[in-house]
């Protein structure tokens, strides 16, 4: 139940980080008509905020495999 | 490994003819010559017995009229000596002092339940174990 | 022309062939035990069926006109799975444990199995679904359109739901996708409705649509135009399209929060998404792998939609070819028709499998929670006593799909296309979110209640209704439009999109705001002031508890007995003959029953008969179907209070208490009896005290006696005063002689003896301590003699000890031998390592009785009378636990009349140990400080 309840609080640490990621405020800082590498910087907030979202659950959940 | 040696309980003859006779019960030797030698200074006469056998025997022949009786003795030991001169309708009028060790009220209790008329709590002052032989002596 | 209608209608037709051999492929695999859908992967891509024509076509259509307004449907999911580890876990743990068949079944199990409960939840399911439906029939008959018609590009396309019933593509659409349906989910009547073809051509469609969208998305992205900053470069030029690249477009941040969490509810709540990921799951463990998998699959078909949305603006900046069927148009518009058709196939993969599914998982619901307990309980169909139910069920689903399917056509007809896919979509969103407080306190909240549940579940669906559902029929002129805009009977505060005042927010926000509101609310308030029944309180605590349980110790719900044969023909009208066989011997063998002798089917058994029918009714009908044939014997008043106190928990425990109990009492019976062991000890410690006392007492009672005589008589004679002098000098020796024995004796006991070791020779203590008491053998006129070996090796002891040991020996010899012909004899010997000594005389010797007592503390035997010193008592039990301790042996050998012989042993020490010894400091460790504790 240790193993259990560890990575469920790391998991819920995860959702809440994604839940203040794709809100406002974090969300208004990248509302501009800047780009990088040629690409809006919304889109690659967007974007790589959810892949290090993807990311964090691999390694908490596969890190226990 | 030592059978018990049989000494007979001796007689002693005291100064006075009508002097009370007092019989000594006690396994140790030495205490047995102290309370001899306290007994005759005030002037009883004096019979021994080393051990309940011997002091059941003498009484009978002694005829004492107090018995100053160690509880804590191999065999018979003192409650029975007690008991069966209690027992003894010629010894009623036999007075009899337990000489116990303190911190016993049990065997105080019992001593005093079996018919004895008093108690002396050892080691013993040798002025009040005197003060109390002539005390029970002159009880009716 | 490769697009011609024929073209595309072969192309669709043996795709679905195709996945229906996967399906057979694997449903036969599945029988032969080998399957090919238990691992996480597959698992994966068939909840990736979250991805429908929405994803596939709707996703870019709403990215054209919001940006990265349509990233909330998959920022939701991404986040709520990872709360999965804890929620779907435990939801996947509960089903399975219930054998629960649907999201219906799963609410109505939670509130005491309630038929009323399942039927609300499977009608606000059906309804809340219908727009989602249509969405699918539109996305593919637009897309069959788009195909048909390509040459001539979308604007030529006749708005869909104009055209004539039998003309129109999407009603042969409609008919053709309850055809898929109809084939994979109702083939055939499974106990744990699980359908294992179903969820492999699932997850193979899941892989199909995600490579399509990716095709087209790279060929757009790198091949029409020159990557991603080509793209976003050229958009940027165009100020109308500049606004994407922010957040202006995407709606206000409130309704992007609100519409995260509304796709959060849907990933688990959508009738389609329970049924994969909970009743298809075949490993709970399966989650942990799809929990990262599954948001992973959201963002990679996610990444094309903006360069998508943005090419098909800058392709086609008139405005004129709807956004929604870019994917398709864009490849048309460039004569890339492979590209085209794999696009088409990808959105039918994405539309079939969403229907496939959501009518699968309805049809289930319509039939066990709804159709099924109105037969049952209607009386003159005489159903219950039918054999062969199985048939009809199948029947009831068949129809089911086909009227959902049908219902999903009206819609479309009647909604026209006056909303965007996505918008039709968060329609049902908000439907299936009203299941959230429900089920989320249905698993963590015991309170929570059945009116609280279906109070809570109604309130949220008629608001619902009345600010999506029919606002979104008045929209397409089915309704009076005064109805959106001034409100029923132009009362004002009831306007749809704007309830009691609440304006400013998008009709979704607004009306998921006051659903959940009134949902939410009337849930907690009702199951805070109501009550529960007994079977609520119990499957609550089940529920909530399920982590604390197994299935074997379910708890009993049937307070009755019934017969076998009967359970049988009840199970054998929904299962086969087989299945119930097997069934009932698995039953048998776990529980060592024999049918042909039991007939007698206990609580337990109407359980699991209970379980076994709900796999395939439902546990409101097989409850149902159960309490028909069972009589169930009263309750009594001791079994309420049993039921209410917890259950659950106690019998959980209870085997592991028995269990308990037993140790316990183990333990309490091996407490008693060290407790008597104490008591013994402190016994026996009351005696020694007692005894050591006394010992004291009689050499002080001499001592104060001779004092006081000597004191108060000063005229005594010299004789006299010298021989009390004698007396008292001879009382205190003894008295001294017993205080260091007493003293030795608890040191030793105690391990607090201070051992001063050394190398010994044994020859030499003995010669000693004959030196010692020499003058005493002489006086008494004792003859010694003495028979020691020349050259003893060396033992390690304490000197000073062992020859104490030697002179009690010698003592007792010389006081117990013979008063007149007194006679001792001393030895020493090695052999084998072992030193031994032993002491005679010729005195009465010891009874055999005897020969241990005289070991004990205070028990001399014998005659004290005699003139010699006064033994102690202590003198040989001090003797040999000195010898004890140094590893050696002293006993005695007597017979009486002829003597005693004390003897003891001693080891030797090996040669380089004993030259160790000789060296002055010592080097060995146990010498280090020259002694050591008696550890």
């Amino acid at each position: 139940m240790n193993r259990f309840t560890i990575i469920g609080q790391r998991l819920v640490a995860i959702f809440l980080i994604g839940c203040l990621l794709f809100n406002y405020p974090l969300l208004s800082i990248f509302s501009t008509n800047d780009m990088l590498w040629g690409i809006p910087i919304l889109y690659i907030y967007a974007f790589s905020s959810w892949l290090i979202i993807i990311i964090l659950m691999i390694i908490v959940i596969e890190m226990w495999h | 490994m030592l059978a018990l040696s049989s000494l007979t309980a001796r007689p002693i003859t005291g100064k006075n003819i009508m002097a009370k006779k007092v019989l000594i019960v006690d396994d140790e030797q030495n205490i047995v010559i102290s309370l001899e030698f306290l007994m005759q200074r005030a002037g009883y006469e004096v019979a021994i017995a080393r051990n309940g056998e011997d002091a059941l025997e003498v009484v009978g022949q002694f005829r004492p009229d107090l018995v100053l009786l160690d509880v804590m003795m191999p065999k018979i030991n003192g409650f029975d000596v007690c008991q069966k001169i209690r027992d003894n309708p010629d010894l009623q009028d036999t007075k009899v002092i337990m000489l116990t060790a303190k911190g016993r009220e049990v065997e105080v209790a019992k001593g005093m339940a079996l018919g004895a008329n008093s108690y002396v709590i050892k080691p013993f002052s040798t002025r009040e174990l005197v003060a109390e032989v002539q005390r029970v002596l002159e009880e009716e | 022309m490769m697009l011609q209608g024929g073209i595309i209608l072969l192309f669709s037709l043996a795709y679905i062939g195709f996945l229906f051999a996967i399906a057979y492929y694997s449903d036969k695999r599945s029988d032969a035990g080998r399957s090919v859908i238990s691992n996480p992967y597959i698992y994966a891509l068939s909840l990736a069926v979250y991805c429908t024509a929405w994803t596939f076509y709707g996703s870019v259509g709403r990215a054209a006109s919001t940006g990265i307004g349509f990233m909330p449907i998959y920022l939701g999911p991404t986040l709520m799975v990872a709360l999965w580890y804890l929620v779907m876990r435990k939801i996947i743990r509960i089903s399975k444990i219930n054998r629960i068949t649907s999201i219906a079944d799963f609410i109505s199990s939670r509130y005491g199995k309630s038929s009323s409960l399942a039927g609300l939840v499977t009608i606000i399911a059906v309804v809340g679904i219908i727009p989602y439906i249509s969405l699918q029939l539109d996305g593919v008959s637009t897309s069959f359109d788009v195909m048909w018609q390509h040459s001539e590009l979308a604007g030529a396309i006749p708005p869909p739901g104009t055209a004539a019933i039998l003309g129109d593509t999407s009603f042969y659409v409609a008919l053709l996708l309850a055809t898929f349906a109809i084939i994979f989910g109702t083939r055939h009547l499974d106990t744990t409705e699980r359908h294992e073809g179903l969820v492999a051509a699932i997850a193979f469609e899941s892989v199909i649509k995600l490579v399509a969208f990716l095709v087209v998305g790279v060929y757009v992205t790198f091949i029409l135009f020159n990557g991603f900053g080509d793209i976003f470069g050229q958009a940027f030029q165009k100020p109308e399209l500049r606004d994407l690249f922010t957040m202006k477009n995407a709606g206000t941040y409130t309704d992007w929060t609100w519409l995260m969490f509304l796709s959060m509810m849907a990933i688990m709540f959508l009738p389609r998404q329970f049924q994969m990921t909970v009743v298809e799951n075949v490993n709970e463990n399966h989650l942990d792998k799809a929990s990262w998998l599954l948001p992973l699959y959201l963002l990679v078909i996610n990444i094309f939609v903006l360069p998508i949305a943005l090419g098909g603006l800058l392709l086609f900046p008139s405005g004129a070819v709807d956004a929604d069927t870019f994917v398709l148009t864009i490849p048309i518009s460039q004569g890339q028709e492979e590209v085209a058709m794999l696009a088409f196939i990808g959105g039918l993969s994405a539309a079939t499998g969403m229907v496939i599914v959501a009518t699968v998982s309805l049809s289930t619901m319509v039939s066990n929670e709804l159709v099924m307990p109105l037969l049952l309980h209607f009386g003159p169909l005489r159903l219950s006593e039918r054999r062969d139910l199985g048939g009809v069920l199948l029947t009831i689903r068949r129809c089911t799909i086909i009227l959902v399917l049908m219902l999903g056509y009206c819609y479309f007809r009647l909604t026209g296309n006056a909303y965007t896919l996505v918008s039709i979509g968060l329609i049902s969103f908000a439907a299936v979110a009203q299941f959230a407080p429900a089920i989320f306190g249905g698993i963590y909240w015991k309170t929570g209640n059945h009116l609280g549940a279906i109070v809570g579940l109604s309130a949220g669906f008629v608001v619902w209704t009345y600010t999506l559902f029919l606002p979104s029929l008045a929209e397409s002129g089915y309704l009076s439009p005064s109805f959106i805009e001034s409100g029923p009977f132009g009362i004002t505060l009831l306007k749809p999109y704007a309830l009691f005042g609440l304006a400013g927010l998008s009709p979704i926000t607004h009306s998921l705001f006051w659903s959940m509101l009134v949902n939410a609310g009337g849930y907690m308030i009702l199951s805070l002031v109501g009550q529960q029944s007994l079977m609520e309180h119990s499957q609550a605590a089940q529920f909530v508890d399920v982590y604390k349980r197994t299935q074997e110790n379910d708890f009993r719900l049937w307070r009755s007995t019934s017969s076998v044969t009967v359970l049988r023909s009840i199970l054998e009208q929904f299962l086969s003959r087989i299945r119930v066989d097997e069934a009932l011997n698995d039953y048998a063998k776990k529980h060592g029953l024999d049918w042909s002798k039991d007939d007698v089917a206990d609580a337990a058994l109407i359980n699991y008969a209970e379980r076994l029918l709900a796999g395939s009714v439902g546990s409101a009908s097989a409850r149902v179907l159960l309490a028909s044939a069972v009589k169930e014997e009263p309750v009594s008043m001791d079994e309420v209070m049993y039921m209410l106190d917890e259950t659950s928990k106690v019998i959980a425990y209870s085997r592991e208490l028995e269990i308990k109990s037993k140790e316990l009492e183990q333990a309490t019976s091996e407490l008693r009896a060290a407790n008597e062991q104490l008591k013994e000890v402190d016994r026996l410690k009351d005696d020694f005290i007692s005894t050591v006392t006394h010992e004291l007492r009689t050499p002080l009672t001499s001592i104060r006696a001779f004092s006081e005589i000597l004191h108060d008589n000063p005229d005594l004679d010299v004789e006299q005063r010298s021989k009390f002098m004698a007396i008292i000098l001879k009382e205190n020796e003894r008295l001294t002689r017993l205080i260091n024995n007493v003293l030795d004796l608890s040191k030793i006991e105690s391990g607090k003896m201070e051992w001063h070791l050394t190398a010994v020779d044994l020859k030499e203590v003995i010669e000693d301590a004959l030196a010692t008491l020499e003058q005493v053998i002489k006086e008494e006129n004792i003859e010694l003699e003495t028979a020691l070996a020349e050259h003893v090796s060396l033992t390690v002891t304490d000197r000073d000890r062992i020859t104490q040991v030697m002179l009690n020996l010698l003592s007792n010899a010389i006081k117990f031998c013979d008063s007149q012909a007194g006679w001792i004899m001393v030895q020493l010997k090695e052999q084998d390592y072992t030193l031994s000594v032993a002491v005679s005389d010729n005195g009465p010797g010891i009874k055999p009785e005897n020969q241990e007592i005289i070991f004990e503390k205070f028990r001399q035997v014998g005659d004290t009378l005699t003139e010699k010193p006064q033994g102690t008592g202590l003198g040989l039990p001090i003797c040999r636990q000195i010898i004890t301790y140094f590893g050696g042996d002293l006993r005695v050998n007597s017979i009486p009349g002829h003597g005693a012989t004390f003897f003891f042993t001693l080891p030797v020490v090996s040669p380089t140990e004993a030259e160790a010894d000789k060296e002055p400091n010592y080097a060995s460790p146990i010498f280090a400080n020259g002694k050591t504790n008696n550890r």
